[in-house]
C-alpha cells in the first residue's frame, strides 16, 4: 500500500482535532454563574428506533436515550464516576458479599401516582434484571431472593459474593427500576407499557408516534426539588445521519447523541460556534475496535501469525489520519477510561513492527509464494463508519506483509449470525462495549464456555484454563484491591495470548448546542435523567 | 358489467402470482443470514443464549421453515397479515400508519412529474432541435443523472439551513398542536422539498418520453389530414396529438406508480418520513418477515389496481383499444 497517499488526510485530522480541543473547554465556560432557566423542548436525534423503550428489560444506550428520562435507576455514577443514589439513598453490603441491602428514597411516587417501594425492586430485580434484561440476567444469575421487609428496604440475597463495586457500577446500566402494578400480570415482553413507559423519572410519557417523534413532559411531582428545568423533551427519529446534520444546522436539534453524525460533520460543527462537539459525558460508554481470531484456522491458531498482523498494522498512524481526536491507542480489553480497573499500559503491546511481522509469519512456516502467504476473510461489523475505515486499513495493513484479506459485508443481525453463531469468519472485527466493570460485558469475550450463537462472547474456539480461572476469581473477590489486581493479572493474559486484539479506544461523541447548560456533566450523561438540564435563552 | 367482469378476470389471474410472489420472498429471506432476533441483539448490544432462546420462542422462529411458511399463508387465507416483530403491533396496523405519507408524497410527485413531463415535452417537441428542445433537454438530463439523495440534502441546506423558507424535514410540525386548514399546509410545506426531490427525476422521464412520443405522432398521416382540413395548430396539437401521445404516458405511470411504493426510500430517509419505503427498508434490516410480506402484499396489490385503471385509460383515449379487447 501507498502509505503517503494518505497523508492528504491528516491536514483535516488535526483541524479537526484542534476545532474539537477548543470546543471542549467551552462546557467549562458555559458553567460560569448563570441562573437556571425554567422551561423550554430540547430536541434530540434519534437515529435508530428499537423495538420497546423500558430500560429495566433492554439494556442499551438507544432505550436510556429516551427511558433512561422517564424511568429512574438504583444507582447512578456522578461527575467523578462513583456510584451515587437516585432510587437508592443508600446500601451496605454483608462481609461475605452474599447480602446487598438497599434503602430506598421515601416519598416518590410513580408517573400514574402510586407510591414507589421496595416491591417495585424485588419484583423487578427478580422479574426483568434476573430473567429478560441483557446482562442483567449474567450479573444476576446467582441472586437467590429480593427481600421486602419494609417499603424503603430492599435485601438482595445472592447464591455466591457479589462484590458491592461490581454491583454499584452495574446498576445504572443495569438497574432501572419497573411498577410492578403495571407489570405483575401477563407477559412483561408484550405488555404495552413498554411502549408508553412510566416511570419516577422527572419527565412523562406523552406520545410515540412510530418513525417519526416521540414526546415527553415535565414532571410537576418530581422529587428533586425544582427540577426538572425543560418543559419537554422530543426525540425526532432521524436515520440520515448527513439530514441529522442538516437539522441541527436549521436548529431543529439540539442535541445529536452517541456519534450519531458522520465523522465529517461532526468535525464540520465542531469549528461552528453555536454547537460543541467533544465525547466528554461519554467516559461510562468507551469502547475499543477489536480484531477478532478464529482458531479454527490453523493460521490463525499460531500464536506467531496473530502476534504478526497485529505488528503489520501501524495503528497510530490509522487513528491520526481517520478517527482525529475521537480515539486513542488501546492497551486491551479494559479502558483508559475505567479508572478502577485499568491495569495501565505495561501489559504486552503490539508495535507496528513490519519487519518483525514477516520475521514471525517467516518462522511460522507460512512462506510467501508469489507474494502471498494465505487469504483470510474479514467480516467488519455494520455499527460505524470506523469500522469500515479500519477494515479496509487491516486490508491495506495486511497484504503488504503477504496476506490477503477478503472483505465480507453483512448487516445487523447478519454479522452475529456469521461470526458468533456459524462462525464463518477468519478475521472479524467490531466493537466491544466496556460497561463500568469488566465482569459486566468484558470477561465474556473471553470465558470458555460459552453457549453457541451468543454474541459479542468467545466464540473464537479458543480455551485458556488459566485466563477462566482468573476470570471466575476476579467475578466473585470482594476486596476491591484484590480484584482490580486480578483484573490486571487478567489482562496481561489476554494481551499474552490475543485471542481478540483491541488496539483502539473509541468514546461516543456528542454533538450539542451551545445553549445547553448542565449538559455532559456524569460519564454516562446521555443515558442519564437529565433532571438539571437547562436550555439559555 | 363488462368493466367488473374485466376486474374479476384480472384479480383471478393475480392471486396465483400474489402467493408465488410472497413465497418467493419468504425462501429469499430466508437465505439472508440471521433472523429477526439477531437483528434484536445487534440493536440491544448483545446478550445471553438464554435470552435469544426466549426471544426465538416468542417470535415463533422456534418452527421449522416450512411450518412458519404454512402458519403465514394460513393467516393470510383468512386476510390476517400476521405480527410485527419490530413494531409490536399487527402487520395490518403498521401498514395503514404508513401508508397515508407514502400515498401522498407518491402521488403528489407523480402528479408533479407528469404535469410538467407532459407541458416540457410538448414545448421540446414543438421546438424541436432549437433553444427550448436543447435547454429542456439538457435540464431533464442533469435531474436524471442526481442522485436523489444529493438533491434532497442540497435543497435542505439551501431552503431550510440558509433561506430558512421550509422545514428540513419531518411530516409535520411537532412542536405546536395545528386543527384543521392549518394542519393541511403545515404538512404541505413539509412535502415539498420532498415532493421536488422524488418528482425531478420522474419529471425527466416523462418529458423525454413525451417529446419522443409527439414527435413520432406529428409525422403519421391523420395529422397531415387534419392540418390540411384547415384546422388551426392549437386545435392539432391539442386534440388529435397529445391524445394519441399520451398513450406511452398513462404506460409508464402504471409502471412507476408500483416501484415508487419502495423506490422512496432515500427520499423517505432524507426527509425523515414516515413512509413505507422506509419501513421495507427497516423490516429487511430487522428480519421482520411479516412486515416485510405484508408490505409486498399491498404493494402488489396497489400495482394490479392501478395497472387495471391503466387499461381502462387506455380504452377511453383509444377506442381501438377497448373495441380489439
Amino acid at each position: 500500500m501507498d502509505l503517503s497517499r494518505l497523508e492528504i488526510n491528516r491536514r483535516t485530522a488535526l483541524l479537526t482535532s484542534a476545532a474539537i480541543a477548543a470546543n471542549v473547554i467551552n462546557p467549562m465556560r458555559a458553567f460560569a454563574q448563570e441562573t437556571p432557566r425554567k422551561g423550554g423542548v430540547f430536541n434530540v436525534h434519534y437515529g435508530a428506533e428499537q423495538r420497546q423503550l423500558n430500560p429495566s428489560i433492554q439494556a442499551s444506550t438507544g432505550v436510556y436515550i429516551i427511558g433512561g428520562k422517564i424511568q429512574e435507576n438504583l444507582v447512578d455514577l456522578d461527575a467523578n464516576g462513583q456510584p451515587v443514589g437516585v432510587l437508592a439513598e443508600s446500601w451496605e453490603a454483608t462481609p461475605d458479599g452474599k447480602t446487598v441491602t438497599f434503602k430506598l428514597r421515601k416519598g416518590i411516587t410513580w408517573h400514574d401516582g402510586k407510591p414507589f417501594t421496595s416491591e417495585d425492586v424485588a419484583f423487578t430485580a427478580m422479574n426483568m434484571w434476573k430473567k429478560i434484561l441483557n446482562y442483567g440476567s449474567t450479573l444476576q444469575l446467582f441472586l437467590t431472593a429480593v427481600d421486602t421487609p419494609d417499603p424503603q428496604t430492599a435485601i438482595f440475597r445472592y447464591e455466591r459474593p457479589m462484590p458491592l463495586n461490581l454491583l454499584l457500577r452495574a446498576l445504572p446500566d443495569l438497574g432501572y427500576v419497573s411498577a410492578k402494578h403495571l407489570y405483575e400480570s401477563g407477559d412483561i415482553r408484550q405488555n404495552p407499557t413498554n411502549l408508553a413507559p412510566v416511570g419516577t423519572g422527572p419527565f412523562k410519557f406523552v406520545k410515540y408516534e412510530r418513525g417519526q417523534y416521540i414526546i415527553a413532559d415535565r414532571n410537576p411531582d418530581y422529587w428533586r426539588p425544582n427540577a426538572p428545568y425543560l418543559d419537554r423533551i422530543v426525540w425526532k427519529v432521524i436515520t440520515d445521519r448527513a439530514a441529522a446534520a442538516a437539522q441541527m444546522e436549521a436548529g431543529e436539534l439540539h442535541y445529536s447523541p452517541f456519534s450519531g453524525l458522520t465523522i465529517s460533520d461532526m468535525a464540520r460543527l465542531g469549528k461552528d460556534k453555536r454547537f460543541i462537539v467533544s465525547t466528554k459525558g461519554n467516559e461510562g460508554n468507551a469502547r475499543t475496535n477489536t480484531i477478532e481470531f478464529n482458531f479454527r484456522r490453523k493460521e490463525l491458531a499460531d500464536i506467531r501469525v496473530r502476534r504478526a498482523i497485529a505488528h503489520a498494522i501501524n495503528v497510530p498512524f490509522f487513528i491520526e489520519n481517520f478517527l482525529g481526536d475521537f480515539a486513542k491507542l488501546g492497551t486491551g480489553p479494559i479502558p483508559s477510561t475505567s479508572t478502577d480497573f485499568y491495569p495501565g499500559p505495561n501489559t504486552p503491546q503490539y508495535p507496528y513492527d513490519k519487519a518483525k511481522a514477516i520475521a514471525l509469519l517467516d518462522e511460522a512456516g507460512f512462506k510467501a509464494s508469489g507474494g502471498n502467504r494465505f487469504a483470510l476473510k474479514l467480516l467488519p461489523a455494520p455499527w460505524g463508519e470506523d469500522i469500515s475505515l479500519w477494515s479496509t486499513f487491516i486490508q491495506q495493513s495486511l497484504g503488504e506483509v503477504g496476506i490477503q484479506v477478503d472483505i465480507v459485508r453483512n448487516d445487523g443481525g447478519g454479522f452475529l449470525k456469521q461470526v458468533y453463531d456459524d462462525h464463518a469468519f477468519d478475521l472479524a472485527t467490531g466493537w466491544h462495549q466496556y460497561r463500568n466493570d469488566p465482569a459486566v460485558s468484558t470477561t465474556v469475550w473471553y470465558r470458555s464456555g460459552q453457549p453457541k450463537g451468543a454474541p459479542w462472547t468467545n466464540q473464537w474456539g479458543w480455551e485458556d484454563k488459566t485466563v477462566d480461572a482468573t476470570i471466575d476469581n476476579a467475578a466473585t473477590e470482594v476486596d476491591p484491591v484484590k480484584r482490580k489486581a486480578l483484573y490486571a493479572d487478567f489482562v496481561k493474559e489476554v494481551n499474552t495470548e490475543l485471542p481478540v486484539w483491541m488496539p483502539i479506544e473509541q468514546i461516543f461523541v456528542t454533538v450539542i448546542t451551545a445553549k445547553a447548560r448542565n449538559h455532559s456533566n456524569t460519564p454516562r450523561w446521555g443515558s442519564t435523567s437529565w433532571h438539571d438540564l437547562w436550555l439559555s435563552a | 358489467m363488462r368493466i367488473l367482469s374485466l376486474a374479476g378476470r384480472r384479480l383471478a389471474a393475480s392471486v396465483p402470482t400474489l402467493f408465488l410472489i410472497l413465497i418467493g420472498v419468504f425462501l429469499l429471506l430466508q437465505l439472508a443470514p440471521g433472523d429477526t432476533v439477531d437483528a434484536l441483539m445487534a440493536q440491544m448490544g448483545g446478550g445471553d443464549a438464554a435470552t435469544a432462546e426466549a426471544l426465538r420462542k416468542f417470535y415463533g422462529l422456534d418452527l421449522s421453515v416450512p411450518a412458519q411458511l404454512g402458519n403465514y399463508l394460513w393467516h393470510l387465507v383468512r386476510l390476517d397479515l400476521g405480527f410485527s416483530s419490530i413494531y409490536g403491533k399487527p402487520v395490518a396496523t403498521v401498514i395503514l400508519e404508513r401508508l397515508p405519507p407514502t400515498i401522498l408524497l407518491m402521488t403528489a410527485s407523480l402528479s408533479f412529474a407528469f404535469f410538467f413531463g407532459l407541458v416540457f415535452g410538448v414545448i421540446a417537441s414543438r421546438g424541436v432541435n432549437r433553444w427550448p428542445d436543447t435547454l429542456i433537454s439538457t435540464l431533464g438530463l442533469i435531474f436524471y443523472a442526481t442522485p436523489s439523495f444529493w438533491f434532497g440534502l442540497m435543497a435542505i441546506v439551501v431552503f431550510s439551513v440558509y433561506l430558512q423558507w421550509l422545514p428540513p424535514g419531518g411530516f409535520e410540525d411537532i412542536g405546536t398542536v395545528q386543527t384543521g386548514i392549518w394542519r393541511v399546509l403545515d404538512i404541505a410545506a413539509h412535502l415539498v422539498l420532498p415532493t421536488l426531490t422524488l418528482g425531478l427525476i420522474f419529471l425527466a422521464i416523462y418529458l423525454r418520453i413525451m417529446r419522443a412520443s409527439m414527435l413520432e405522432v406529428l409525422n403519421l398521416d391523420f395529422v397531415r389530414t387534419a392540418r390540411a382540413k384547415g384546422l388551426d395548430e392549437t386545435h392539432v396539437i391539442t386534440r388529435h396529438v397529445l391524445r394519441n401521445a399520451l398513450l406511452p404516458m398513462v404506460t409508464l405511470i402504471g409502471l412507476q406508480a408500483g416501484t415508487m411504493l419502495g423506490g422512496s426510500v432515500v427520499v423517505e430517509s432524507v426527509f425523515s418520513l414516515p413512509g413505507l419505503g422506509r419501513l421495507a427498508y427497516e423490516s429487511v434490516v430487522q428480519r421482520d418477515l411479516n412486515t416485510l410480506l405484508g408490505i409486498v402484499f399491498v404493494s402488489a396489490l396497489l400495482v394490479i389496481s392501478v395497472n387495471f385503471v391503466v387499461d381502462l385509460l387506455y380504452a377511453r383515449l383509444d377506442p381501438r383499444i377497448a373495441a380489439e379487447g
